[in-house]
């Protein structure tokens, strides 16, 4: 078109599409190379992440049981070469209950932070972009949603919807909204200010446009921070949520509700059914949380200069 | 200042409004009428005498159009009447008053002990960091954030129980009756609550020192000479404190979160347990009360915690008062 010939090549709206095509090349691979060397232990926190998308991944290859399949025959086998972590009080094997666990976990952990944090950013940006009425009043329900505490918003949610999966999602989700929305608001209000935006405005583009171009690629870092951070927090919901019998309910293998009910009273002659599904939770949300942590020091611009 | 906090007193009011509502209507959409579940009716059907459904419903005030009931709530909190446990039949606000010694206690004592752990090891990640001993700090409260309260628990009661022949307390003794037959009661709970507390306040205890420890006026402590304690203690420290004390007040609505998972393993009668087992039962206005008084802590804590803040650093009180008076 002959109108985007008469735009110099200095419009920062070109540039950024410059700079957007050649970073994947120039920067990100330097930059993951650079992650593992100066973060070891963020880089071990992504080989536990890895470890349990790949068991997720390969539940079916890892197991020849069935994570449903009662056999009351080998009710509380201990830990053997047979059932490696034992089995529950249906018979069913433990070490398949958490391999497949491990699938239930990242569905939900993985969905909810990203829902719950996506829809946050949204609304931050929004409010931020638009600013007078709108923010005013978006920053109220927000105000509103943050004097709730998180788990008993999300208790309420589920017993509102009722258990399922789903249901489970959304209930950790919608408080993550609230959370996200505040900061991600913060960042874009200063971006705003920005020249690059005025010019981006006087040479015509629209607000969409300008939100799309110019604030959303900037706020990333903080997007990706918290997204990080909510992926542990979901999962460590989930469990909770499960563990109280408002979460999953049986029998799905969820890591949280092996540990929930009848668990604590067969502990003391099955002490395996306490523990393994416990270090399973514990293992998934370190990992997580030890990544989020060194990415947030490898993002965060006033922590960068450091290293 | 004056200005500025009775500002922030009444904008405490729309927002709790706000919660009331939400809870309210969340409520009011949950499947499964309290009725038919007092009558023992339950989920199965059964039969029920439709006559007296309707006395059920119409003593509970259920069968009012949905805005009556809201505000007849609302009217009734103003005059400090939260209504009656649809499950006791108590008032709400007694239920309330025997379980909130037990979970005050675990969670002021729970504070105590994250706090005294959090800061020294937070400090010392900060000023040693990127050396084993950041390294080790790091690991223990990223770890500490990872072990959810309930397995926490469940592995202490495990263990003493197999060891030490303990067993849950049946009954709550308070802290001015038998002083040593309480904290053996509450020892295990607070510690539970109290190091995953510690592990998130460690983490923002070391990026606080982290922050202030790069500011200009630490390099001429420095340049002066003075000694690495003086340095860290007196310059560093009591700057960093700022946003510490920030996040401990802030961390309350998680020791919430915490307190329901805890007195649930330990079996402790709490309000956290108080909160779950009456959003089991529908007992609406057990969970409304419950949950806008945790709302009301949360938003309260917050305004004391901004006006701790203003008051510990002159700078933010001068410009809150120059923003107020524009």
């Amino acid at each position: 078109m002959a109108v985007t010939h008469e735009v110099p090549l200095t419009t920062p709206h070109l540039k950024a599409v410059t700079v957007g095509r050649s970073w994947a090349v120039t920067h990100a691979w330097p930059a993951v190379r650079k992650f593992i060397v100066t973060k070891p232990l963020g880089a071990a926190g992504g080989a536990i992440i890895l470890l349990m998308v790949l068991t997720a991944i390969f539940a079916d290859v890892l197991t020849r049981y069935d994570p449903y399949t009662v056999d009351q025959r080998v009710q509380f086998t201990a830990p053997s070469v047979n059932h490696w972590f034992g089995t529950d009080e249906f018979g069913r094997d433990l070490f398949t209950r958490i391999v497949y666990g491990a699938r239930v976990a990242l569905f939900i952990g993985l969905t909810a932070a990203f829902i719950g944090a996506t829809a946050g950013a949204m609304l931050g940006v929004i409010s931020a972009y638009l600013g007078g009425r709108v923010d005013l009043y978006l920053q109220r329900v927000i105000d509103v949603l943050l004097a709730f505490p998180l788990l008993i918003l999300a208790l309420a949610i589920v017993t509102v919807l009722g258990r399922s999966v789903p249901n489970v999602v959304m209930a950790i989700a919608i408080p993550i909204i609230p959370r996200t929305a505040r900061i991600v608001r913060s960042n874009a209000l200063s971006i705003k200010e920005n020249m690059y935006v005025e010019a981006a405005r006087a040479v015509g583009s629209s607000h969409p446009w300008v939100i799309l171009r110019h604030i959303i690629p900037n706020v990333m870092a903080p997007y990706l921070i918290m997204l990080t951070a909510q992926f542990g927090n979901a999962i460590l919901v989930e469990a909770s949520l499960s563990f109280l019998g408002l979460g999953t309910a049986e029998p799905t293998p969820s890591w949280g509700l092996m540990l929930s009910g009848s668990a604590l009273s067969y502990a003391e002659r099955a002490a395996w059914l306490a523990i393994f599904p416990g270090i399973a939770i514990s293992l998934a949300v370190f990992g997580f949380n030890l990544f989020g942590d060194s990415l947030r020091d490898a993002l965060d611009p006033k922590l960068r200069h450091r290293n | 200042m004056w200005q500025y906090i009775l500002k922030r007193v009444l904008l405490m009011i729309p927002t709790l409004l706000g919660v009331a509502l939400v809870v309210f209507l969340l409520m009011h959409v949950v499947p499964g009428d309290i009725a038919l579940l007092i009558l023992g009716a339950g989920e199965q059907g059964g039969d029920v005498n439709l006559s007296e459904l309707e006395k059920v419903r119409h003593k509970l005030g259920l069968d009012r159009p949905l805005y009556v009931q809201f505000f007849s709530w609302v009217w009734g909190i103003v005059r400090l009447d939260f209504g009656n446990s649809l499950w006791t039949g108590a008032p709400v606000i007694e239920e309330v008053c025997i379980r909130f010694p037990l979970t005050f206690e675990v969670a002021v004592f729970a504070t105590l002990v994250s706090t005294l752990i959090a800061i020294p090891l937070g400090t010392l990640a900060a000023i040693r960091q990127d050396t084993w001993v950041d390294y080790g700090v790091r690991v223990v409260s990223i770890g500490g954030l990872a072990i959810p309260n309930f397995w926490t628990g469940i592995l202490l009661i495990l263990f003493l129980v197999i060891y030490f022949e303990w067993s849950p307390p049946l009954v709550f003794v308070p802290l001015w009756e038998d002083p040593w037959e309480n904290i053996k009661q509450l020892f295990w709970p607070i510690v539970t609550v109290g190091y995953r507390n510690a592990a998130v306040s460690t983490r923002l205890t070391r990026s606080a020192v982290l922050e202030i420890m790069r500011e200009d006026y630490i390099r001429t402590a420095w340049a002066k000479g003075l000694r690495e304690f003086l340095v860290v203690v007196k310059h560093t420290l009591k700057n960093a404190m700022l946003p510490v004390i920030t996040i401990i007040g802030a961390e309350l609505a998680f020791l919430m979160g915490g307190l329901v998972v805890t007195e649930t393993v330990f079996t402790l009668n709490g309000l956290g347990r108080f909160i779950v087992d009456a959003i089991l039962r529908r007992d609406i206005p057990v969970v409304q009360t419950m949950v806008l008084l945790t709302a009301f802590i949360i938003v309260f804590v917050n305004l004391i915690v901004d006006l701790f803040y203003a008051w510990l650093d002159p700078r933010i009180s001068y410009r809150t008062a120059k923003a107020s008076q524009r």
